[in-house]
């Protein structure tokens, strides 16, 4: 069992969600109300990670962010830091790859949401901020719960832009995929059964939490709003 | 509707502040600035992680190897991968880096690796020098999936290539071919028991850990180009790496390459 390991991609899972989660609540919301010219296209561009395979993903992120690019050598004058081949780059890559699956969910939550309660509020003279905190977070928590969710296990379980951007740096960018990885390589198949089974139980777990999560809190809404 | 309120208020608050927890409690790497970060052919994997034991016990010094296909690392190093030495399985990759400047000089030659021939445990592949074995369980239709490291980027799988042509197995075995992205997954493909066997290194066939997975040969080293294995320091090397890269020419560091089956260079 390679804790180092665990405990990285933990960390880059958690990292990712909480830098990506806030801009997918504002950007889901601003998606489900508001109706602008090209929206259509903006909503495939986002979903583009969902089909692309990681591998390209990695491929553009390692050609576009290497210290080969005007763009990395630029990053890395501003930051002082690579970017490719360090966790930050393995943060971006993680943010970049997640967008579809934190937004749809939360977008959809938030067309969910009934017109004429968000009128009332605004009538009874509540500000913008207000309205959101007190009427819409508590309605689309359940979809922002899922998108938290699909997001932290999903880059938990992130292989193909780790292993293209990543480097195999052992408490840097070997994310616990990567060593299960490793681990099958060096035939050594008691640790990667071991890591694999911990993964296995993790998103079992996780997914059985949202779902019962959401139906309690749908629930009690008295309204499940899909 | 106040409570339903509350209740999500408070589950928003008690999963942010869980996250926040999670990440401020986690202790920064800082032990990374001094371990320098090492690039090695999958192929020396098992006989480095003992030098890399002794060499710690020795100097009480640490360094963190990742191991893969030296194309790849070469291909990594030259987009800016944080890498302090290259051990190649190959000396072209090292004066390729050399040649493009991103290498102090052109290095060393640290081994000589060779091929060999494997069969997982009851394959019906009989091992021989001359793969005669080869020959007759393809020319029987029995002969499935052949294991070998991919050679357009692994030193291993390219001499693989050449051994095969030269003993006019290559063309045969074209549809029966399954290429591993390093040597190291080839030996793993090799072994798995979903092949009838495959040519891999030597030094990987030799490890313990293999040992109750297959049998395995080794392969006369005149039927292919020489795999003359070299290493390299990057311009960015640390003390600790060059340290390491001294002790790889040692003696003690020279014992354990030829207990795992490799040639040693001339000095």
């Amino acid at each position: 069992m390679d804790w180092q390991a665990l405990w990285l991609s933990v960390k880059l899972s958690s990292i990712t969600v909480l830098v990506l989660i806030p801009l997918a609540i504002l950007a889901g919301r601003a998606l489900a109300y508001r109706q602008f010219v090209g929206k259509s296209w903006v909503e495939a561009f986002i979903m583009v990670p969902l089909v692309l395979p990681p591998t390209v993903i990695g491929y553009y992120l390692l050609v576009g962010l290497g210290s080969q690019s005007w763009l990395g050598q630029w990053l890395e004058r501003l930051t002082g830091q690579q970017l490719v081949f360090h966790f930050s780059g393995l943060v971006l890559a993680s943010v970049l790859v997640n967008i579809p699956f934190a937004l749809q969910p939360i977008q959809r939550a938030f067309e969910a949401v009934p017109h004429d309660v968000r009128d009332a509020a605004a009538c009874c003279g509540m500000s913008k901020l207000k309205i959101l905190l007190k009427i819409e977070l508590p309605m689309v928590w359940p979809g922002v719960l899922t998108a938290l969710v699909l997001c932290f296990s999903h880059v938990l379980g992130e292989f193909g832009v780790v292993l293209m951007m990543g480097g195999n740096i052992a408490g840097e960018t070997k994310t616990i995929s990567i060593s299960i990885y490793d681990s099958v390589q060096a035939f050594d198949f008691g640790a990667a059964g071991t890591m694999s089974l911990v993964l296995l139980l993790f998103a079992i777990t996780a997914l059985a939490l949202t779902t019962s999560l959401s139906r309690r809190l749908g629930g009690q809404r008295g309204a499940n709003h899909r | 509707m106040h409570s339903v309120t509350g209740l999500g208020k408070i589950w928003s608050l008690v999963f942010a502040l869980g996250l926040s927890c999670c990440v401020a409690l986690m202790p920064a790497v800082s032990r990374a600035e001094t371990v320098p970060a090492i690039a090695a052919a999958a192929n020396i994997k098992f006989a480095l992680d003992d030098i890399v034991k002794n060499f710690s016990a020795e100097t009480g010094l640490k360094v963190r190897v990742s191991y893969g296909s030296s194309g790849n690392f070469v291909a990594q190093i030259q987009h800016g991968a944080p890498f302090e030495l290259l051990l190649s399985a190959d000396e072209r990759y090292i004066h390729e880096l050399h040649k493009a400047g991103f290498t102090r000089d052109a290095g060393v030659q640290y081994a000589v690796g060779r091929l060999s021939l494997v069969a997982p445990n009851k394959s019906p592949l009989t091992l021989d020098a001359e793969l005669n074995g080869v020959k007759n369980l393809l020319a029987a239709g029995k002969l499935e999936r052949f294991a070998i490291a991919n050679p357009e980027h692994a030193p291993y799988g390219e001499r693989a290539r050449e051994l095969l042509q030269k003993l006019g197995l290559w063309d045969g075995l074209q549809t029966k071919l399954i290429l591993g992205e390093n040597a190291s997954q080839a030996a793993q493909f090799a072994v798995s028991g979903s092949t009838q066997g495959g040519i891999i290194p030597l030094s990987l066939a030799l490890a313990p850990q293999f040992k109750a997975l297959g049998q395995a040969i080794a392969l006369p080293e005149e039927l292919h180009g020489p795999l003359n294995q070299r290493m390299a320091l990057m311009p960015k090397a640390g003390a600790t790496a060059e340290r390491f890269y001294q002790y790889l020419q040692s003696d003690a560091a020279r014992a354990v390459f030829l207990q795992y089956g490799f040639g040693l260079p001339a000095r």
